[in-house]
This record gives C-alpha cells, sequence and structure tokens, in this order.
C-alpha cells in the first residue's frame, strides 16, 4: 500500500512540477492522472503486467475512488461561505446545472447511438448489447 | 458549563475532533443511504457536507479554522485524482475497438455540457464566478474542484455542483436516453459517465457490465478532456 502511495504521490509531484514548469493550464494531479495511465496502458501488454506493485496499486487506488466522497467533505463545506452566492444566484445555478446535464446526456448517449448503429452492418447478432438483453 | 468551555477551547481547533466529526459524519451519510434503500437522493457526501455544515455553523466555528485542521482528508483528492488512472488504462482496449465513436461522442458531450452550463448561467443574468464554477462540472469532482479554483470559480460551487449534476443524471438519464430510442448500454454507460460522472456511472454499473466499462470510460477521459478545454476556454474568455 505504501508502494502504490508513493506511485501515485509521484505522478502528482511530477503532474505538479510539469504544470509549474511548461505553465501548462491543465491541473497537476489531471497530467499525473493521464501520466500513470500512459504508462500502465503501454505496461499492459507485457509480462510484468502482474507485479505485485501493479496489484497493490489497484487495491489502493480501488478504495480511494471508492471513498472519493469523503474527501470531498472539507471543501463541500466551504459552501457555507457561499450563502450568498447561492441566495443571490440560485436561478442561473439551477438552469445552468440542469441544463447542461440533460444537453450533454442527450448529445453523448444519441452521438455514440448514431457511431454503433452506423458499424451496424458489419455487426453479428453475439454483439448486440441492448437494454432488453442487458 | 464551564468544564465544557474549557473542553471546547482546548479541543475546538485540533485536527484530531474535526476528523473525527468528518469521518463521522461520512459514516453515518453511508448509514442513512443504505437506510433509504441505497437512493440516489441520499447522497452519502451531500449528508455528510450537511452535517458538517451545521456543526461548524451552530459551534461558530470559523470556517478555515474547520478547513485546516481537516486539511490532510483534503490533500488526498490528489493522489484520488492520480487513482483514476487505473480504471481509465484498464478500459484502453475499449477504446481501441470503438475509437471514432467514443471519440467523437466524449468530444461533442462533453463541449455541449461545458458551453451549455456557461450559457445557460449567463443567459439566466448569473455572474462569471458563477458561469466559471459551472463549467469543469460534469467532469468527476476532483478534477472539477480544482480545474475550479484554477480559472477563477469557487471550487467549494463547483464540488457541489458536480455531485448534484451527477444525482440529476442518474435520476432522469435511463429514461431520458430510453424516450431518445437509445437501447445500447455502451451509449448508456457512455453519457452517464460524461455527463453525471461517479454518481450517474454508478447506476449503470449496477445494472449491466458493458455499460459500467463504458461509463467508467466517460469518467476518465472526459476528466482528461475538462481539464484540457475548460482552462483554455477560461483563458480565451479573459481577453
Amino acid at each position: 500500500m505504501i508502494s502504490a502511495l508513493l506511485v501515485l504521490l509521484v505522478c502528482e509531484l511530477a503532474g505538479n512540477a510539469l504544470h509549474q514548469m511548461l505553465g501548462l493550464p491543465v491541473p497537476g494531479p489531471v497530467i499525473g492522472m493521464s501520466i500513470l495511465a500512459a504508462a500502465l496502458a503501454f505496461r499492459k501488454g507485457g509480462a510484468s503486467s502482474r507485479s505485485p506493485i501493479t496489484g497493490s496499486l489497484e487495491r489502493t487506488a480501488e478504495t480511494l475512488i471508492r471513498h472519493m466522497g469523503l474527501l470531498f467533505v472539507p471543501a463541500g463545506v466551504g459552501l457555507i461561505a457561499e450563502v450568498g452566492v447561492l441566495r443571490s444566484e440560485w436561478l442561473p445555478i439551477a438552469a445552468g446545472l440542469i441544463g447542461s446535464t440533460l444537453l450533454s446526456l442527450a448529445v453523448t448517449g444519441l452521438v455514440m447511438h448514431w457511431s454503433i448503429r452506423r458499424r451496424a452492418s458489419r455487426r453479428s447478432p453475439d454483439t448486440v448489447h441492448d437494454l432488453e438483453r442487458g | 458549563m464551564i468544564a465544557i468551555d474549557h473542553l471546547w477551547n482546548s479541543l475546538g481547533t485540533t485536527p484530531l475532533l474535526w476528523l473525527v466529526v468528518t469521518l463521522a459524519a461520512y459514516t453515518a451519510g453511508n448509514a442513512l443511504q443504505r437506510a433509504c434503500g441505497g437512493s440516489t437522493f441520499a447522497s452519502p457526501v451531500l449528508i455528510a457536507i450537511t452535517i458538517v455544515a451545521v456543526i461548524v455553523v451552530v459551534t461558530r466555528t470559523d470556517y478555515r479554522v474547520y478547513f485546516t485542521a481537516t486539511q490532510f482528508i483534503n490533500f488526498m483528492l490528489g493522489p484520488a485524482t492520480v487513482a483514476l488512472a487505473i480504471p481509465l488504462a484498464r478500459s484502453a482496449r475499449l477504446v481501441k475497438e470503438n475509437l471514432a465513436g467514443v471519440g467523437l461522442a466524449l468530444l461533442t458531450g462533453s463541449v455541449t455540457s461545458t458551453i451549455s452550463g456557461i450559457g445557460l448561467v449567463w443567459l439566466f443574468g448569473g455572474t462569471r464566478t458563477v458561469a466559471l464554477s459551472m463549467a469543469p462540472k460534469a467532469a468527476t469532482t476532483p478534477i472539477a474542484a480544482a480545474v475550479s479554483s484554477q480559472i477563477g470559480g469557487i471550487p467549494a460551487l463547483t464540488a457541489a455542483l458536480a455531485i448534484v449534476g451527477g444525482i440529476v443524471a442518474a435520476v432522469v438519464g435511463r429514461t431520458m436516453l430510453t424516450r431518445l430510442n437509445i437501447n445500447d448500454w455502451r451509449a448508456h454507460g457512455l453519457a452517464a459517465g460524461v455527463a453525471g460522472s461517479g454518481i450517474a456511472a454508478a447506476q449503470v454499473a449496477e445494472r449491466n457490465e458493458l455499460g459500467a466499462a463504458f461509463a467508467a470510460l466517460g469518467i476518465g477521459l472526459n476528466g482528461a478532456l475538462v481539464g484540457i478545454v475548460v482552462p483554455l476556454i477560461a483563458q480565451y474568455w479573459k481577453s
């Protein structure tokens, strides 16, 4: 678990360093995530993909992701300092939140659906993943 | 009464007390969600934030005192964000097999979310700060909050929007996409991951394995995309 944590922290540190040095607009942890994802994706096919570090990394990552909600609580409580904004701008906040979420759901779903159906002629029945069969 | 005051004065600013309060509130949130039959509305995070906020306000504690005391929890958001690389790398195969569809759907869906979020806030008379807090909210919460603080939004507001947006997507997603005649798990999963990140994805995940994989893919890729696109939009908007 410590070695896994070390891998995660080193990636975050590298991400932050790149963010600072190159003046990238992308946040450091996101750069760190991309570095680790690329490293893992290139290693996946290799013989070392089942190394002890990968196993411990997977368990640590799973734990962190499962309890990610807890990690937002300190920042989320900061909302008490923003009560004024919530009260004065509740309408644009509600409209923007609900509207953009629904639009994004529909556009993502429709474009993906369209691209799957476009390849439908090359499809054999066992690769159908319709809801009724799921 | 004097004894309680004395105890409060010595413990009220310590990390120990506020770590206990925060962990207890989160545990209570989880228990409450289980009691509600796992309902999406009973988000453990929102429940925990509410409980802690009430305690902080009632005890007249300065938010900065609370935040300083619980810095360690907040610090773990960084490594947790990096940890998202593991499910992302696991679904690399799915990207290769569906490259054009996933790429196009992700790009259009993600840009739609950002632009319509900013546009709707502006249309209803919101301020620039609120629009910037709205822009990255479809990304998974740690990325959304990191982007928000960087571009001049309010990270706490963005975090709350990301969670509530996820609940909205989880509640209406399946019905809405089915009404649009979309009945493939890959499309349902990706849409949930892109528009509603973790909370909406969890709802697809418990119904179908392939949907879960595409939802994880949507969360990871959209997080990376929002991390790149939204700061660029904000930078451009400044000038």
